[in-house]
């Protein structure tokens, strides 16, 4: 086996950990064992596989090659009674029933792993694994198994679950998606049926055909074309009477006069065996319309489905402490006058008050501001911000639906709500569409009645069947389709079509800072004096929890660090240990002056004049090495490297940008300074209510296009024209933003707003060249010239040109050509 | 009388009989997941090493 690993290794020298496959780092070899592994959790999850007989995994060429991780969670919060009747159902069989997100999956031998949990775990009657989405459903007999047990297991081989929450939500769409699929199979199958009957129609009506057979042929394509009428057809009919009930227009409107028009005329000209049927062109048609719905629908769903997964990551548990024992709970089951166990580096499941102990909350999702704040006892905390520093006993005040983050979210949802519907192109073009046919139908009619009577009736259901506006209604739906598809292989997950309608003309921008135009973590911006003591400053801190430290960590991750004898956390002040014989303290200006010692002799003033010199936006950092100051850093939220250069784009496009944020005045103004921004487009220290209130006054003079990322921006992302929810942000902002960057940086949007610029191009050109087709058939059929075959060839026509012309257009690059243009 | 008076709608019972099939797969959630039963039918071997478990 160490020979095998040795040929397999990557670099030839390093071992290949016998789990995942990557190289071994040189302090985990162990060289009295056949098997090496890069982690713990490979170890772990390889010892599950061996004992179990499933070393049949490690055969998969197709396997994941990244080490397992785990979370080590306890998992007790799904045992729960309150987490049961959220999540759980009993299937028909007396077994219990849930779905899990599973973090981690990525390919075959994941759905081969996960899939064999009835062997791993004695109780578990099946897991079925859809890789496409990650969920997993899980069947387990309840008195024999707990559900954490089951949780535990897979998060010892590298998936750790979440509940899902849309289980409901879920079933109804997998109904719907049923639904639709049966219809689109039910017409394409009649309609290649009433196209056979029809090729003979037509072949017979050219060589000449025996009258008994054309009737024939003619009561077969009429039999058959009934029910694609009464079943897949219905939604047309259906939405053109709500359209006409709420005395609004819709593109079903046009549709449904053509359809019944034709299939009236049909009939009647079956019955008494003369005139032309158009069958044939009426079955495509509903076909080719369903399918024009279906894509539209696909595209909105996928982008919909990524939203639901993040949401299905948010931690959902609290710790209570109940006579001294504490307990893992769901967030559900939290009660006012409970009292909470919050550690450092956890989210507060509840608003509540401190009772015990002092710390600092980071409340960037609910406030926007980036500097965690200190508290202590009395201190009232909110649901959703971070516990940064110390451990903390919280007592619960509000929890559930009456937290301050639930109301927010509700107004969210109210404002999203209210949001004028837009109206689309295609339906506006509806309207005037079904007013241009009918007058024309009318007129051909009238003319008709005079110079040929008998042939009147015919030429105006003609031209109404051939100006059925299939690539009209199509030619929306299917640029946006592709535009989303695309756009989605770029990183930018669009939720509805008129968001790209809205986004090709330029309007006002409101950008929040936070997370937005910065990269929302701390991070070193500054560093001052000698750079010898880095590595000492890393080391004191990479035990720590602090935000600070995790500044420190991002800044140099590759550094080597020196072993530390003591060290000490002082909450509120910063730490102190010793390192080589050398006492050394890093930490607020305050505290480190405590620990300089006169006798030390005078610090350089030159350093100290540098170190206060630090921008004042940034958190300052002393560090000091036997009583004498040797360096100082500054501590912030560092812009997005390509923020400038794309606000520069997006203003030479004509777009007026503001920044909107909930932080501290001289911090938005030190970064619209930098990023170029005038002092009247600088808007700080605003509430998530005061967002609101700005996003509405504006879009009463024209669209608004917002984008944030925290859940202060969610009412405003809500009631903005346009909301965008950027890479990394809080899920009620993604839930409720028309459009999500799933990639980092504003380059994305300056892309977004280009190629929402070409999608209406593409738009525009799909009903021009239909409308084109329209009034060619429309003039021939005025003129009475044209043939039921000559409308079989042209209708399909017109939808082709759209379908192609919407394929081949550039509204986004694809993401496959990307390596090699870049 | 014409074979084709037989045979066409002979024809159209089979194609009612393919529709029919189709909605009872589509009703019963055989096109809901496309990607993960391709894979599994790969993988329905019962481990051939190490001991069997029931």
């Amino acid at each position: 086996m160490v020979v095998d690993a040795l040929l397999i290794a990557p670099s030839g020298a390093d071992l290949a950990c016998s789990h995942c496959g990557l190289a071994v780092p040189p302090g985990l070899l162990d060289a009295h064992s056949t098997e090496q592994f890069c982690c713990a959790g490979c170890h772990t999850a390889f010892g599950i596989l061996h004992s179990h007989g499933l070393d049949q995994y490690y055969r998969f060429a197709e396997r994941r090659e990244a080490p397992v991780h785990t979370s080590g969670r306890k998992y007790e919060e799904f045992d729960h009674p309150s987490f049961e009747q959220l999540y759980v159902t009993t299937t028909s069989d007396g077994l219990s029933r849930t779905e899990l997100y599973l973090e981690g999956v990525h390919c075959s031998s994941c759905v081969w792993l996960v899939e064999r949990m009835p062997l791993l775990v004695p109780g578990v009657a099946r897991t079925d694994l859809d890789v496409r989405r990650s969920l997993a459903v899980v069947e387990w007999d309840l008195s024999a198994v707990l559900l954490s047990t089951i949780a535990q297991s897979l998060d010892a081989l590298g998936y750790p679950p979440h509940p899902f929450r849309g289980v409901v939500r879920d079933a109804m769409r997998k109904r719907e998606d049923r639904a639709m699929l049966v219809r689109i199979g039910v017409a394409g199958a009649i309609a290649i049926n009433v196209m056979l009957a029809s090729l003979a129609l037509y072949s017979g009506s050219v060589n000449g055909m025996d009258p008994q057979f054309e009737r024939f042929f003619r009561w077969v394509c009429f039999v058959v074309i009934v029910p694609t009428f009464v079943w897949p057809g219905r939604v047309f009919f259906a939405g053109a009477w709500a359209a006409l009930r709420t005395r609004s227009l819709h593109m079903d409107l046009p549709i449904a006069i053509a359809l019944a028009a034709g299939l009236v005329r049909g009939a009647i000209n079956t019955v008494r065996d003369h005139g032309p049927v158009y069958f044939d062109g009426l079955a495509v048609l509903i076909f080719a319309l369903l399918v024009g719905r279906f894509l539209q629908q696909r595209g909105q769903r996928m982008a919909a489905d990524a939203a639901e997964l993040l949401h299905a990551v948010a931690p959902s548990s609290a710790r209570i402490v109940e006579d001294d024992v504490v307990r893992t709970v769901p967030a559900e089951a939290l009660l006012p006058g409970m009292v909470m166990d919050v550690r450092a580096g956890e989210s507060f499941a509840a608003d509540g008050v401190v009772i015990q102990g002092r710390s600092a909350v980071n409340a960037a999702l609910l406030t926007g501001e980036s500097r965690p704040t200190s508290i202590a006892e009395g201190a009232t905390v909110f649901a959703g911000t971070l516990n940064v520093e110390a451990p903390l006993r919280v007592r619960v005040d509000e929890a559930g639906e009456s937290s301050r983050i639930a109301k927010l979210l509700r107004q969210v949802e109210e404002s999203a709500r209210r949001r004028a519907p837009v109206v689309q192109l295609a339906n506006r073009m509806a309207g005037i569409f079904v007013g241009v046919v009918l007058t024309l139908a009318i007129v051909v009619f009238a003319v008709g009645m005079t110079v040929a009577p008998e042939r009147a009736l015919d030429n105006a259901i003609a031209l109404l069947i051939v100006t059925c506006p299939c690539a009209l209604a199509l030619a929306t739906p299917l640029a946006i389709t592709v535009a989303v598809g695309r756009a989605a292989g770029r990183g930018m997950l669009v939720k509805g079509g008129d968001a790209l309608e809205l986004l090709a003309k330029p309007g006002t921008l409101v950008l929040d800072k936070t997370g937005t135009l910065t990269e929302g973590r701390t991070a070193v911006v500054a560093w001052v004096g000698a750079e010898w003591v880095q590595p000492f400053v890393l080391a004191l801190e990479e035990g720590s929890s602090h935000p600070l430290a995790d500044g420190f960590r991002r800044a140099w991750p590759e550094m080597q660090t020196p072993s530390v004898i003591n060290a000490t956390h002082v909450s509120g002040g910063g730490m102190v240990g010793t390192i080589d014989g050398h006492v050394v303290r890093v930490g607020s200006p305050a505290f480190v002056r405590d620990g300089i010692s006169v006798s030390a002799g005078e610090p350089d003033g030159s350093l100290v004049g540098a170190i206060n010199a630090i921008d004042r936006t940034l958190t300052p950092v002393h560090v000091a090495v036997d009583g004498v100051l040797v360096a100082g850093a500054g501590l912030g939220d560092r812009i997005r490297d390509d923020a400038l250069v794309s606000l520069q784009q997006l203003r030479a496009r004509g777009w007026r940008t503001i920044i909107l944020s909930g932080d501290a005045s001289d911090v938005v103004a030190s970064v619209g300074h930098t990023l170029g921004f005038r002092a009247d487009e600088l808007v700080a220290a605003a509430s998530p209510e005061d967002k609101l209130a700005f996003v509405e006054s504006l879009k009463a003079k024209g669209p608004v296009v917002m984008v944030g990322d925290g859940v202060n921006d969610a009412a405003a992302i809500a009631a903005a024209t346009v909301g965008i929810g950027v890479h990394g942000g809080a899920e009620a902002c993604l839930a409720t933003a028309d459009i999500y960057l799933a990639r980092p940086g504003l380059g994305a949007l300056v892309e977004l707003t280009d190629g929402a610029q070409r999608t209406m191009r593409v738009i525009k050109r799909n009903i021009a060249f239909s409308i084109g087709y329209n009034i060619i058939g429309a003039g021939l059929a005025a003129i009475g010239l044209l043939t039921p075959l000559i409308a079989a060839i042209l209708m399909p026509t017109s939808s082709i040109t759209v379908v192609l012309g919407s394929w081949y257009s550039h509204t986004f690059a694809r993401s496959g050509r990307r390596e090699q243009h870049a | 009388m014409s074979v084709i008076f037989v045979v066409l709608p002979l024809a159209l019972v089979i194609v009612s009989a393919a529709v029919f099939a189709f909605v009872w797969s589509a009703r019963s959630g055989q096109f809901d997941d496309l990607e993960t039963p391709a894979v599994r039918m790969l993988h329905d071997d019962a481990p051939t090493s190490g001991p069997r478990v029931p």
